[in-house]
């Protein structure tokens, strides 16, 4: 069974990772495509027009895209991955991406560039004549002069073979095509280094077609703390920004968690671990997708009844196979008292499940509209935000949602009307008939609104009729009256009608998960474990460890209660505990004494025969083997202001 | 410098130093002085061979292909002793012993980066091949930076003074486009130097500004509203447009293509945003803290940290608080580095709720360092704790902490 269960787990696993890399390879394609552009129309320019007088005059700078990406510095990688993968099939076979750790100086970089590009070439080449290549290229001196003639040679054997085989392939790439060259980090790269390259490759542009692609996560203005303006003048830099990652969060929360298309869920808890760690530490989708595909891991090898998290479609087949173990833990979790019936019982729940969690999502999505536009949004701005209240508990009994009810009734009409309209399109876009009532009743609404609206412009039209001073003074004073005694206009009727039927849909649709029977098959809610993995504390663990041996070691004469310490513990641990009581400078003579106490303390009985001042070697040895073990650790070093001491490197003690 | 090598069967001075502002003709002269005497020369620029190897390969390479002889072998040349010996037999074989041989090194402050001999050696290198050779070293800088501790063979220096204005005028004007008049484009290039002289004087980049406003310079005429005499309107067009390329284009705020777009399409340069727009950097909250707690302690004084940071705090006696030196504003005199430690108690007591110090804190960290918002003072002793410097300004911080 257990290879049934991985084979399932894999079936998720797979289906998420294919929709994952859709939603990336969508993301980036505007800003993809604007590189394009700006790569294609660099250097046609200088193609096109050579003898014009004003490219004779201009300086041919080098044309350089800065890249601004943000700080998530782990999802870079995905992007220059596209990145080149695109120029290589749209524009040009040579892309060279240049990290600066393998680029502490200019020959470095040289031979790495050479390296790369000359790769690309036997690629191109169909690797046909490898050997060759490979054989000079050690010899090959990593100058500017030698990528030039190897520029040349390339370019003559593509020319060359256009008219016979390779049609297609050189009508992507033009006659000349440009050498990328991308320098994914450029915060790291030292300011020589760049200069140096600028200023030797702005001296053959005009034989090599260089195109440059910074790599910024901070901002652009560190091209200028980089490049002193006699080098930044050699560029062309055009900026393109990438989508944020906030964004990109939210648009894979969207795909991903807000739909019915996969079988598994996450609980509220444990996204809001992975929120959190994107938001407060390192802002990576990279590691958020990482933590999601951990949570599928987690929750296929830890719960029994994951053998059931699958597509509807199979449910009834999975569950006709249910052995009588798991049958037993479906029996524990709900009321159901016959074994006959359990099977269908089962996955009649479970089609409710998956029924529940499409109304959910349509309504939340109808909800988000309202809470979104809200003055300070006491739900949230975000839609995951709504999404882990509503998980979180009953969202009707929270002081946040009475607070959206209140001001949702102060709405006024044309974004209510839009708030409406939005509602109608999200219901309507579902493909089941559940909802088929509650677009009409909205849609009724709106056509109730459109109708004050005519009868208002009536009325005002009446007022305009009723040119005698008279009559206008009488209807004004009518309308004050009516205003005084807090009559509620019809306006004001159908505001609160739409409140409280968007009301009652959220208290019948977004029920927390955790209410509903069989969750435990699709949610996965153990947060701890996802904690313990994802955001370790090495320092708590260290100090758990060695302050309080049987966390780890589940041994039960490690077992104490209070401050005590076993003498059965390790003896670092003993150390430790010790050295905690100390303050900044610790006496090694008086560590040793005590150490030795602790030790001792069992063998009392036939230790007070022995008992002297002297410590026993043995004793002593174990005592200096546990401190170096500590030193090792970090938590104290020798002093140079008392021999005999050493220095505390932690807080705490006196 | 033509007197000194008339005829050019005699010795000539072993080596020439030539030394000038940025395109001040240095580079120039030389080129076209040695090609129209037709004199033999290497023309190398030191910055493209960076290492020594490399730049005496190459004047070895040039050498072979520099009279006749078409084919180049690989050359292998490791070191300088290997050079004298190469290039005593290149020169013979080029017969090239009756003629003095010029070898040009373009931005010869490269040179004092290689090896120690390097330098001196090229500028004796007469006496070593004992050759009719000699060097030119063209810089930017004068001979005193050059001169090694050691002492060596002093070269004869020249002075490329600076252009001056009416110089500057009269090389730009020398290329007008065909479809214009020369006294027209002369006009032009008098308004483009009213404007561009104080901040720049470097010919190229002016040639490129040239180039690049002169369509705009020109509208008026095309459209017929003035005619190429009519200078005051002319000018009066293109003053704020050129003192606007002052500021985005001459910075390299935004790209010539891009401001070449503009002028084409006829936009206001106001709505593209130039590289300094984009100062505001997104970063995850406890990034955030941990940025402003380096901050802090990079600017505060560690003595103060107590009074700012522990709720109960002693009294501090108000008057000797602050020691003399100290009262020169922080921002100053830099950050000063801090330890680990330190960073993290004060992260601990702005942040209002508890934070565990997890893998992921410290991680952030060091990623802060990879960006180069922190940067690590010497970091030989890992066991120590490492220390660290804050590098933004407080403009960057304000924006953080906002």
């Amino acid at each position: 069974s257990h290879l049934d269960l991985s084979e399932k787990y894999l079936e998720v696993f797979y289906e998420c990772s294919l929709c994952l890399q859709k939603i990336q390879e969508d993301l980036n394609k505007q800003l993809l495509e604007n590189l394009v552009g700006f790569l294609s129309r660099s250097h046609s320019d200088f193609q096109e027009k050579t003898t014009e007088w004003t490219c004779r005059m201009k300086f041919r700078e080098i044309p350089t895209a800065a890249l601004v990406l943000g700080v998530n510095v782990t999802d870079h990688d995905l992007t220059f991955r596209g990145l080149s993968g695109i120029l290589q099939d749209n524009i040009t076979p040579y892309v060279a991406l240049l990290e600066a750790k393998d680029c502490p100086g200019i020959k470095n970089l040289m031979q790495k560039l050479m390296g790369q590009l000359m790769k690309c070439d036997i690629d191109v080449d169909s690797l046909e004549d490898e050997d060759c290549v490979q054989v000079s290229q050690n010899r090959i001196r990593c100058s500017m002069s030698s990528l030039i003639s190897w520029y040349e040679s390339v370019k003559k054997k593509t020319d060359s073979e256009t008219p016979s085989k390779k049609r297609n392939s050189s009508s992507r790439h033009w006659q000349s095509p440009p050498v990328v060259v991308i320098f994914k980090d450029m915060e790291s790269f030292t300011t020589k280094v760049l200069q140096d390259f600028i200023v030797i490759s702005s001296q053959h542009i005009h034989e090599l077609p260089l195109v440059l692609i910074f790599g910024i996560a901070t901002s652009p203005m560190i091209i200028h703390r980089l490049l002193p303006h006699s080098v930044s003048s050699l560029l062309c830099i055009e900026l393109f920004q990438s989508l944020s990652c906030k964004e990109h969060l939210s648009t894979i929360i969207d795909k991903l968690l807000l739909t019915s298309q996969f079988p598994f869920k996450v609980g509220e808890k444990v996204l809001q671990v992975l929120i959190n760690i994107f938001l407060y530490h390192d802002f990576s989708v990279q590691n958020f997708i990482k933590g999601f595909q951990l949570c599928i891991v987690e929750h296929f090898y830890s719960q029994p009844l994951s053998v059931l998290c699958c597509q509807l479609v199979d449910t009834k087949k999975r569950a006709c196979s249910l052995s009588h173990d798991q049958c037993e833990n479906i029996r524990k979790l709900q009321v159901l008292s016959w074994l006959k019936r359990l099977k269908e019982e089962t996955v009649k729940l479970l089609e409710d499940l998956h029924v529940y969690h499409e109304n959910y999502v349509l309504i939340l999505r109808c909800l988000h509209v309202f809470t979104s536009s809200l003055p300070k949004y006491p739900l949230g701005k975000q839609i995951r935000e709504l999404h882990c209240a509503c998980l979180e508990n009953r969202v009707w009994e929270t002081e946040e949602y009475e607070s959206s009810l209140q001001l949702a009734r102060m709405l006024n009409k044309t974004d209510l009307v839009t708030m409406l309209q939005q509602c109608v399109e999200i219901l309507m876009s579902s493909s089941g008939k559940e909802f088929d009532k509650t677009s009409e009743k909205l849609k009724e609404f709106l056509t109730q609104f459109q109708n004050l609206e005519d009868m208002s412009v009536l009325s005002q039209k009446e007022l305009q009729k009723k040119t005698d001073l008279y009559h206008l003074q009488k209807t004004l004073l009518e309308l004050k009256e009516s205003r005084r005694s807090k009559k509620l206009t019809k306006f004001e009727m159908l505001r609160f009608e739409v409140v409280d039927y968007i009301d009652s849909l959220v208290r019948k649709y977004l029920i927390p998960a955790d209410d509903r029977t069989l969750h435990e098959v699709v949610y996965f809610n153990t947060a701890s474990v996802l904690r313990e993995h994802l955001n370790a504390a090495p320092r708590t663990a260290l100090h758990t460890a060695l302050n309080n041996p049987h966390w780890y070691l589940k041994n039960q004469a490690l077992k104490c209660d209070g401050g005590g310490i076993s003498n059965k513990a390790p003896d670092i641990c003993i150390a430790y505990k010790l050295h905690l009581e100390c303050g900044r400078l610790i006496n090694l003579v008086d560590w040793l004494e005590a150490f030795s106490t602790v030790v001792m303390a069992a063998e009392e009985p036939n230790a007070d025969a022995a008992s002297s001042d002297q410590v026993d070697d043995t004793i002593h040895a174990r005592f200096i083997r546990a401190i170096s073990e500590l030193e090792l650790l970090g938590f104290i070093k020798p002093s140079k202001q008392k021999t005999d001491h050493v220095a505390r490197l932690t807080w705490g003690g006196c | 410098i033509t007197n000194y090598s008339v005829q050019r069967q005699h010795f000539s001075f072993p080596s020439i130093f030539i030394y000038g502002h940025t395109s001040s003709g240095k580079t120039y002269v030389m080129q076209t002085l040695l090609s129209t005497l037709q004199l033999p020369h290497v023309f190398v620029n030191c910055v493209e061979y960076f290492t020594s190897r490399l730049l005496l390969e190459e004047i070895l390479i040039k050498l072979q292909s520099c009279s006749g002889t078409e084919q180049t072998s690989p050359v292998r040349c490791d070191s300088l002793n290997d050079f004298v010996r190469l290039f005593k037999q290149a020169v013979a074989s080029q017969e090239l012993q009756d003629q003095t041989l010029y070898i040009v090194l373009d931005r010869a402050e490269q040179l004092r980066e290689m090896e120690a001999n390097i330098l001196p050696a090229f500028l004796r290198l007469q006496e070593l091949t004992d050759t009719n050779v000699t060097v030119v070293l063209l810089s930017e800088i004068v001979w005193e930076l050059f001169r090694p501790n050691t002492g060596c063979f002093e070269p004869f220096t020249i002075y490329f003074p600076d252009y001056s204005i009416g110089h500057l005028q009269k090389i730009l004007t020398q290329n007008h486009p065909p479809e214009y008049s020369a006294d027209f484009y002369a006009a032009y290039i008098n308004i483009l130097l009213g404007v561009f002289y104080m901040v720049c004087r470097d010919l190229k980049e002016l040639r490129h500004l040239a180039a690049l406003n002169f369509a705009k310079y020109c509208e008026p005429v095309v459209r017929g509203e003035a005619n190429e005499r009519d200078t005051r309107k002319l000018w009066k067009n293109i003053e704020p447009h050129l003192k606007k390329a002052m500021q985005t284009v001459y910075l390299r705020e935004i790209s010539s293509s891009q401001w070449e777009r503009l002028q084409h399409d006829g936009g206001e340069p106001g709505q593209l945003k130039g590289l300094s727009a984009h100062t505001h950097v997104e970063l995850p909250y406890y990034s955030k803290f941990l940025l402003i707690a380096a901050y802090l302690a990079s600017y505060n004084p560690v003595r103060t940290d107590k009074r700012f940071f522990l709720k109960h705090h002693g009294k501090i006696r108000k008057t000797n608080f602050m020691k003399k030196h100290e009262k020169t504003s922080n921002h100053l005199l830099g950050p000063k580095p801090f330890p680990l430690d330190r960073l993290l108690a004060i992260l601990y007591s702005i942040v209002d709720e508890r934070v565990a110090p997890t893998a992921n804190i410290f991680s952030q960290i060091t990623s802060l360092v990879t960006l180069q918002l922190l940067s690590m003072v010497g970091q030989n002793d890992q066991l120590d704790g490492p220390r660290y410097k804050c590098t933004v300004s407080l403009d960057f911080i304000r924006a953080v902490a906002r």
